[in-house]
């Protein structure tokens, strides 16, 4: 509750969490405020922003620009969320093998976590989505799949830290299993860092999955702001307004999340709270 | 000064000049055209490869023996006069006198004999099947050619413009391995410009042919393609007056509008006649639901073909009628018609039992999606709507160029769109689509949607063989209503690609193959 109490104090973090929110129930909403489909034709081609009803202007087809940005939010927050989820569970399981266990074992992870860091990650990602058919599942697998080397990275920070303890000693001496200990007692202790860089992956993925929609690599039925934005791109000098919106909620999005995961690690860190108190 | 005060000085200093000798028709010697080839082309022997920047490049260095006009009647080309014997067999044609290739040595009859005999029917698809037809090519003179057919070809006459027969030097390929001489580097041809110099990613530049054989010409001095991959990039180099002439899909459609307006610029759909690009959404017809005539007809009557044009391709298109475009010999439009209707959609879905379930959905069909640039794109988008009218799931596929052929060669496809040019006679661009003897696995733009029909094999096979015009017309206008009837494939849009150019340069699209033209009688005013 303190750490509630004190994020609620944070006004950068609470800015993040506010504008979130509003994307939150943007993509919440999308379906009631516009019934028909993103993808319907419903004015005519390069309908500039206000005329025909349609508040931010119409595309290369006619679809509605303000539709395809609110349905959008729901693409970019569902493949943020589940991929940077994804990128957790194989990174924290990593880091945490790694971590625990050391020795020989740590060594063949770390290698290969270096391995990954060393590929550029959106080449990577380029890679695995061409070979893979682009569809919602792999891209939320391929984003996943670049993400996690740095949350294993700190988990295995945080498992070295904190496996010599007294309370891990402890239970090791009552004879506890290594599953318990390492859930029960090393992990609740290590997840505050953990959720911090995690909060901040979910921006790089929203980012992620914009720049390969963009490239074209983007599941072709889901209408996505990397998409809208690629659309966009050729008629840029007659259409500002088709890359310019989605372009801005990307913005706004990513910064909001950014603001967010700051905010987070300000009250989370024990050292920064104390001072704050 | 602005842009125009500036295009008008150095257009009144290109007139001081004392440039070249003045003819009474007023075509001046002189002068540089800079246009736009886009992509790159792999190599510029158009014997060998047949992609569209190659036959643009190579049409101005490699010439056949005839020409076609918007009418897409034969006009003399390196050959300039022709005689047919009665019995439809023996084509004897004549060569102009004093025609060169590039390093200097002369072109004679032999040399074509050897072009269209041993080297085209080796490495050239389409030429391949129309010179199998012959049973003997002689060379009775230097000036003369002489075909025997096996039986008859009606078409066999427009099988000679520089994308069908380019014709290449005999004494620098006899004996070798065509695709590997290392000459193809300097691409040796007889067309009024030759290859100075192709700096990989940048420009290939063309210089005239000083030996060229027909007086005067060429009289532009030099062409410089220019390679630019982005399109916006190459919008603004037409807008700016660094290239003066672009072409097929070098401008987006909905850039096209924009040049209109501009005044220095001319914009014209017309040198597309000979290639009639006709486009489709491809059905394979081995697999449910699109295994059944009602379906296909219902997807012809769901789809706003009119909308199409007007929203992807900006009115740049014409809708299509059925298998032979409009611009070809021997369309019909006296066919079974399909409005725009979903209502009639419906209810042919219905009758062949596609019933909605529950949700309101009848099925789903997977959509390849062609990666050949942004209409494609935006055209499947425009597809899915159409279909989710109707109750049908189009889940559009995306796929790469090698992708994309593998799968609609190898027939594992569902849906996907497809263009194909018509060549000036349905027997050698439209037969190849519907006949059953073309169902050839691994090969692209061959039958693939897998129709057949022995009455269309029958009436396309005898139609290609007759040489009486009205019986031609007459098996042609059977085969276009029990093609539209049965409907292969629904037949959607013929393209209407725009060249554009400068106004200061005269005779550019002067023929019914447009750019591909050899570009000898351009000139600048």
């Amino acid at each position: 509750m303190d750490a509630v109490r004190s994020f609620l104090r944070h006004p950068s973090g609470m800015v993040g969490l506010v504008v979130l929110l509003i994307v939150v129930i943007v993509a919440i909403v999308a379906p009631v405020a516009f019934p028909v489909s993103p993808w319907e034709m419903v004015s005519a081609p390069f309908t500039p922003p206000g005329e025909d009803g349609l508040l931010l202007g119409g595309d290369t087809l006619g679809r509605d620009v303000a539709a395809g940005v609110a349905y959008g939010a729901r693409v970019s927050l569902v493949i943020g969320i589940a991929s940077a989820m994804a990128a957790m569970v194989i990174g924290v399981t990593i880091g945490a093998i790694s971590g625990y266990f050391g020795g020989k074992v740590d060594l063949v992870l770390m290698r290969m976590t270096e391995l990954f860091q060393t590929i550029p990650a959106f080449v990577l990602a380029i890679l695995l989505v061409a070979t893979f058919n682009p569809s919602l599942l792999t891209i939320i697998l391929t984003i996943g799949a670049v993400s996690w080397p740095p949350l294993a990275r700190l988990t295995r920070a945080e498992f070295l830290r904190l496996r010599n303890r007294e309370f891990v000693e402890a239970a090791l001496c009552q004879g506890e299993g290594t599953l318990r200990i390492v859930l029960g007692h090393i992990l609740p202790n290590a997840i505050s860092p953990i959720l911090v860089v995690t909060s901040l992956t979910v921006a790089t993925a929203i980012l992620l999955e914009s720049a390969l929609s963009f490239m074209g690599l983007g599941d072709p039925n889901l209408m996505s702001w990397g998409f809208m934005i690629g659309a966009g791109r050729t008629v840029i000098r007659n259409a500002w307004w088709m890359s310019v919106f989605p372009g801005l909620a990307i913005l706004i999005t990513v910064l909001a999340i950014n603001l967010f995961g700051e905010g987070l690690s300000d009250v989370l860190n024990p050292r920064v709270s104390r001072r704050r108190s | 000064m602005n842009r125009r005060e500036f295009t008008q000085a150095m257009l009144a200093a290109g007139a001081a000049l004392p440039l070249g000798i003045t003819r009474a028709a007023g075509q001046t010697r002189g002068g540089t055209l800079n246009t736009i080839i886009q992509p790159e082309p792999p190599l510029l022997v158009t014997a060998f490869n047949q992609q569209q920047p190659t036959l643009t490049l190579g049409g101005k260095i490699y010439e056949s023996l005839l020409k076609y006009g918007a009418d897409l009647k034969p006009m003399p080309g390196m050959a300039q006069s022709w005689e047919i014997s009665p019995d439809g067999l023996t084509y004897t044609f004549k060569l102009f006198p004093n025609i060169t290739f590039h390093d200097g040595k002369p072109m004679t009859s032999e040399d074509v004999v050897f072009s269209c005999m041993k080297v085209l029917t080796e490495t050239h698809p389409r030429a391949r099947q129309n010179f199998a037809r012959v049973a003997s090519a002689e060379a009775p003179d230097p000036l003369t050619v002489v075909f025997k057919l096996k039986q008859p070809f009606a078409p066999f006459l427009g099988c000679f413009d520089c994308t069908s027969a380019p014709i290449v030097p005999k004494h620098i390929y006899e004996g070798t391995d065509f695709r590997k001489n290392p000459l193809n580097d300097k691409a040796i041809g007889t067309g009024p410009f030759k290859l100075k110099e192709w700096v990989r990613g940048s420009h290939v530049h063309l210089v005239r042919h000083e030996g060229y054989y027909l007086k005067d010409q060429p009289y532009l001095d030099e062409i410089i393609y220019r390679i630019i991959p982005d399109s916006a990039s190459r919008a603004l180099a037409l807008e700016n007056g660094t290239v003066q002439l672009v072409q097929w899909a070098d401008i987006e459609f909905f850039d096209v509008q924009r040049f209109k307006a501009q005044k220095n610029l001319e914009v014209t759909t017309k040198g597309y006649e000979y290639f009639a690009p006709h486009q489709w959404l491809e059905m394979n017809n081995r697999i449910a639901p699109m295994n059944d005539k009602r379906f296909r007809q219902a997807v012809m009557h769901l789809i706003d073909r009119d909308a199409l044009a007007k929203r992807v391709y900006f009115g740049s298109a014409k809708v299509a009628t059925g298998p032979i475009s409009s611009k070809t010999k021997f369309y019909d439009g006296k066919v079974k018609r399909y409005d725009y209707s979903i209502e009639k959609a419906k209810a042919l879905l219905d009758e062949m039992g596609l019933k909605p379930d529950a949700n309101g959905k009848r099925a789903e069909i997977k959509y390849v999606v062609p990666p050949y640039g942004e209409s494609y794109q935006r055209a499947g988008e425009f597809f899915r709507q159409s279909f989710a009218r109707v109750g049908i799931d189009l889940v559009l596929v995306g796929t790469d160029m090698a992708g994309w052929a593998e799968k609609v060669g190898n027939w594992d496809y569902e849906m996907t769109q497809n263009l194909l040019y018509q060549l000036g006679d349905p027997a050698l661009g439209v037969a190849r689509t519907y006949v059953s003897s073309n169902i050839k696995k691994g090969i692209l733009f061959s039958n693939t949607q897998g129709y057949s029909n022995p009455e269309v094999d029958k009436l396309f096979d005898e139609a290609a063989v007759t040489l009486d015009e009205a019986r031609r017309q007459e098996l042609y206008s059977r085969v276009q209503q029990i093609l539209v009837e049965d409907v292969p494939v629904a037949w959607t849009l013929e393209l209407e690609y725009p060249i554009i150019y400068d106004k200061a340069f005269k005779n550019v699209v002067s023929t019914g193959i447009g750019s591909h033209e050899t570009f000898g009688a351009v000139y600048k005013s």
